[in-house]
């Protein structure tokens, strides 16, 4: 199983390298082609029975996290968000910093220091810091420098014999579903695009997708899964366990109403359990990749995922099969979605 | 009449199926091809020999779609396109099946979340609700088509009037100039159709043809544009400041053809023209609109005046030596 | 380079009307390249060309236009209302003058209803631009004659040279990015490159990096470099900024090709050229975010000048930072070798 190891790489936009690597070696040997372009897609050509025609599956391997833009005289990190994280979220939370993952903490002012009326405000994230302990600047120079990379340091675990709970499972689930589909021929020419950036605005997909000119292309995504205890039913969006989330539209696509029906018809005919992606919120790349060139086919499925963009987030591994079952019968139907 | 079909038609972004069926009608008679493409623009192409031109108006209008059904049979909704929270209530809506539903609220809405609105179908319970209407569809305002004393009133004449405007011209165009008539879909969640259109039509100059606003109305924002003052052509929208060339020849033609124009300042939203003008290399891109009260309605208002001021001035710019 | 800054942002063009003033930078450029024309949109475009065939592209870049007003209608009296084109602060607007370029330019000045007329709660709160106007003494006849709607407006603005090599005036943004281009352009030329060097003035970034798109895809460079200015130090801004005088900010962050990054840090170390490091952790802000992702993508990196009172007509700059751009960037150009390819290699 490759999730447990690929949610475990610190990976946040623009330093994907890591995860980028390890997805190269393990699927090498099933790949006809493999580019690494100038944003940091690695794009794994896998030629089909016929190349009449041209599929391209999406997957990103950013994470959310943050990028150390200052180094106090006490030797604290100022730090950014490197995508859409929630301050509330981050407070009081263990952090991995720069390519050595020196362990540090995001630490806040102790509540009895806090004025009343301070207590229920969320802080700035300009007035947050990192602590990796150093006494000062100097001290911390020795093991940072501006624009290191921290993420969440999270391990992975299994809660129940399906659930799982990681930080980045956005979208390292999708990466683990493509290294399995690539193992199998194809029909037609399939790239698979481990896309860069996803989460600073859909940055790798954008480009990969030029250089691909896919006539059709699914994004394999993970997306909030709103089924907890405050919120009410009709805000559920999708719930964890009940399969596949197959997208009609989001904040960046309406799909085609042939492509995402005939993605829940397919699924019905196998047996595979998906639903209805019900909001039109958030967005991925395949935003960008169906707006590119004079317009491309494109749908998205994705693993429901509870507390995406935290430090912990949950999913089920039945899902995630259900995502890996329904994109592998998009591949060997191809025709039926033309 | 073909104006009133066209605004009766159901077309909320994305789900352009119908308006495309009633639009490719009318211009296949006069086009040398009509296709569509991945993203539901319809395209009509009138062949020459001259400068490659691309008109572009956008066929999709604003709605809803259906998120959740409850047991009783209520229908929660997201909005496609830039819809006015606050003038949604107790409005009514057509599926494309036909199904019309009334949108109302929970108590205590005060800030008109839309979270907290429903649609009521008439259904008794949740299972006779999805045999109506499912999860992903898509309804539309409804708002009957009306003329009288030179003006009209209906839904959706953003943009089915720029629609009719390019179908007109397409009737009546006399012009060696290569030119695509873009029926662009999904211009209300961003522009997206004409993004696309605008990359495989790889135009030279471009004309997108919508609505905007005027600034006739008691009280309301200032604009120098008013109804049944004429064509408007546009200077800049949040999207686009205009090709001046384009401009300037387009104010040129007005004033040699006696055609009644006026200069449009759209200080929010933007056009097609936004997605084309940056297209590949680049695209001298130019914006021709409808002046139209009460925009995102089921109410809108446009004068018949401007519909032909906007048809002359446009043919006149395709039959321009450019 | 102080008087090159003063001519450049003494000239009048805002967001899509950068035809008023691109002569004048064509006629810039000229004299050190081998090629300057203008694309559809109006970007300026200059080449320095190698000899060789087949040469690596970069693409040195810096937004020409200026932020303005634009003419929204004029009243029966003749006073113009008007709206922002790109990010304007319409706190530093009343009182101030303008000067509108119709078919002549008139000179005007921004008034609003008297603090006398106004309730003690509208005192309080900045004004709206929707209840500006801007006063040039005609009458609505007079003015019709030589304004309309869509005409454009700049701020007043004069140049001055303050302490310590800094200036002060309108449009530094970004128009002493130009002039580091200008004086770049000068620096290679007569040396022997490996790479044809396109400097782009790129129109329409005020309103989203509109000109930086198309240019990038009708180049479609190997490398390309974005200069714009940064915030600088000031007494209200001290943590999110930088010192005048403190060289070239190089930024680090997703939107920056590591690799380039760590190039153009290694020439600055070199060199003994100063600079600070400015970390972005997604959108910078700038052409550099746009360029990045244009068609197949292009490794992109971005370099600032420090600006104090950014989008005012008191901009301030120091002309060393500036010059320390086109040292960098001329370094940066020189040393494109045969390798390029390999070291760009993630």
């Amino acid at each position: 199983m490759f999730l447990k190891k690929l949610c475990e790489f610190d990976c946040v936009s623009g330093n994907e390298k890591a995860v980028r690597d390890y997805i190269r070696n393990e699927i090498y040997q099933y790949a006809d082609e493999i580019v690494i372009d100038s944003i940091g897609n690695l794009i794994v050509k896998r030629t089909g029975v016929s190349s009449k025609k041209t599929v391209m599956l999406d997957a990103h391997t950013d994470e959310v996290g943050f990028i150390i833009s200052g180094i106090t005289d006490k030797g604290f990190l100022e730090f950014k968000t490197v995508g859409g994280i929630d301050t509330r979220v981050i407070i009081s939370k263990r952090v991995r910093v720069g390519k050595n993952k020196i362990p540090g903490v995001i630490g806040i002012k102790a509540i009895h220091l806090l004025e009343k009326s301070e207590r229920n405000e969320v802080p700035k994230i300009k007035s947050l810091y990192i602590d990796i302990g150093a006494s000062s600047k100097e001290e911390a120079e020795k093991y940072v420098e501006l624009g290191d990379y921290a993420a969440f340091d999270t391990e992975y675990e299994d809660l129940t014999d399906d659930l799982i709970k990681a930080k980045a499972i956005d979208d390292r689930a999708g990466c683990a579903i493509l290294m399995e589909l690539i193992k199998e021929k194809p029909k037609y020419d399939t790239y698979f695009c481990f896309s860069a950036q996803e989460e600073v605005g859909l940055r790798g997909a954008k480009i990969a997708v030029n250089r691909i000119k896919p006539d059709i292309a699914l994004a394999i995504e993970a997306t909030t899964s709103s089924d907890v205890a405050p919120s009410e039913e009709k805000d559920y969006v999708i719930r964890l366990g009940n399969g596949a989330a197959v997208s009609f539209a989001d904040g960046a696509t309406i799909a085609s109403e042939e492509f995402y029906k005939k993605l829940l018809s397919v699924a019905e005919e196998e047996g595979i359990k998906a639903q209805t992606k019900a909001a039109i919120t958030g967005g991925n790349d395949a935003g960008a990749i169906h707006l590119a060139q004079g317009g491309i086919k494109c749908a998205t499925i994705s693993v429901p995922c509870r507390y995406i963009h935290s430090p912990a987030g949950i999913a089920s591994k039945a899902d995630i099969d259900s995502v890996k079952q329904l994109a592998g019968a998009f591949l060997r139907r191809i025709d039926e979605f033309y | 009449m073909m104006l009133e079909r066209l605004t009766q038609s159901f077309g909320p972004s994305g789900r352009e199926k119908e308006i495309t069926q009633v639009i490719s009608e009318y211009v296949t008679p006069f086009s040398d091809e009509v296709y569509t493409d991945a993203l539901g623009n319809l395209i009509a192409h009138k062949k020459g020999n001259g400068k490659k031109i691309m008109l572009a108006a956008h066929m999709d209008e604003i709605g809803v779609a259906v998120t959740y059904i409850d047991e009783k049979g209520f229908l929660r909704f997201s909005k496609i396109g830039g819809l006015y929270q606050r003038r949604l209530l107790n409005r009514r809506v057509r599926f494309s099946n036909g199904f019309t539903g009334v949108i109302d609220t929970e108590e205590n809405n005060k800030d008109y979340n839309i979270q907290k609105m429903y649609i009521d179908i008439g259904a008794t319970d949740r299972e006779q609700a999805e045999k109506m209407v499912s999860v992903g569809d898509m309804a539309v305002f409804e708002g009957e088509y009306k003329e009288e004393y030179g003006v009209i009133i209906s839904k959706a004449l953003d943009n089915r009037a720029g629609c009719y405007i390019l179908i007109k011209v397409l009737e009546q165009i006399k012009s060696e100039n290569d030119i695509y008539f873009c029926f662009t879909s999904q211009e209300e969640v961003g522009l997206r159709g004409a993004k696309a259109a605008a990359y495989s039509v790889n135009p030279e100059y471009a004309l997108a043809v919508d609505v905007t606003d005027t600034g006739d109305t008691p009280n309301c924002p200032k604009m120098a544009v008013n109804l049944g003052g004429g064509a408007a052509v546009k200077v800049m929208d949040r999207s686009v400041i205009t090709n001046p060339d384009v401009r300037i020849k387009l104010i040129e033609l007005a004033k040699k053809n006696n055609i009644p124009y006026q200069l449009e300042i759209m200080t929010d939203g933007g056009t097609d023209a936004g997605a084309i003008h940056t297209s590949r290399e680049g695209v001298k891109t130019g914006g021709v609109s409808v002046p139209t009260r009460y925009i995102h309605s089921p109410s809108e208002m446009v004068s018949k005046k401007d519909l032909e001021a906007c048809i002359k001035l446009i043919k006149a710019f395709c039959e321009s030596n450019l | 380079m102080k008087e090159l800054i003063r001519k450049l942002s003494e000239l009048r063009g805002i967001s899509g009307s950068e035809y008023r003033i691109s002569d004048e930078i064509i006629n810039q450029f000229k004299a050190v390249s081998d090629e300057v024309y203008k694309d559809n949109l109006g970007n300026v475009i200059a080449v320095k060309k190698c000899k060789k065939g087949n040469a690596p592209r970069i693409m040195i870049e810096a937004h020409m236009d200026e932020i303005g007003l634009m003419v929204r209608d004029i009243d029966e009296n003749g006073f113009i209302g008007f709206v922002n084109i790109g990010g304007v602060d319409g706190r530093i607007l009343p009182g101030g003058e303008v000067i509108i370029h119709g078919l002549r330019d008139v000179k005007g000045v921004i008034g609003a209803k008297p603090p006398h007329l106004q309730t003690a709660d509208e005192a309080k709160t900045a004004l709206k631009m929707s209840d500006m106007v801007i006063d040039t003494g005609l009458t609505s006849e007079q003015i019709r004659e030589i304004v309309s709607v869509g005409d454009t407006i700049t701020v007043k603005g004069d140049f001055r040279e303050l302490l310590s090599d800094n200036v002060t005036g309108k449009s530094l943004d970004d128009r002493a990015g130009i002039a580091a281009l200008i004086k770049t352009f000068e620096m290679i030329s007569g040396k022997e490159l490996n790479a044809d060097i396109y400097a782009v003035a790129a129109v329409c970034e005020e309103v989203g990096g509109r000109g930086a798109a198309v240019a990038g895809y009708s180049i479609k460079p190997d490398i390309a470099i974005a200069i714009d200015v940064t915030h600088g130090v000031t007494p209200d801004n001290s943590k999110n900024g930088f010192e005048l005088g403190s060289g070239v900010a190089i930024a680090k962050g997703p939107n920056l090709h590591p690799l380039v990054v760590d190039r153009l840090l290694g020439i600055a170390k070199e060199k003994d050229i100063k600079y600070t490091i400015e970390v972005e952790g997604g959108d910078t802000g700038t052409d550099a975010w746009i360029l990045q992702v244009v068609d197949e993508g292009i490794p992109t990196a971005l370099l600032s000048i420090p600006l104090r009172y950014m989008h005012t007509t008191v901009e301030t700059l120091n002309i060393k930072d500036a010059e320390a751009i086109s040292k960098l960037l001329a370094e940066f150009c020189l040393r494109i070798d045969d390798n390029m390819e390999e070291w760009l290699c993630f």
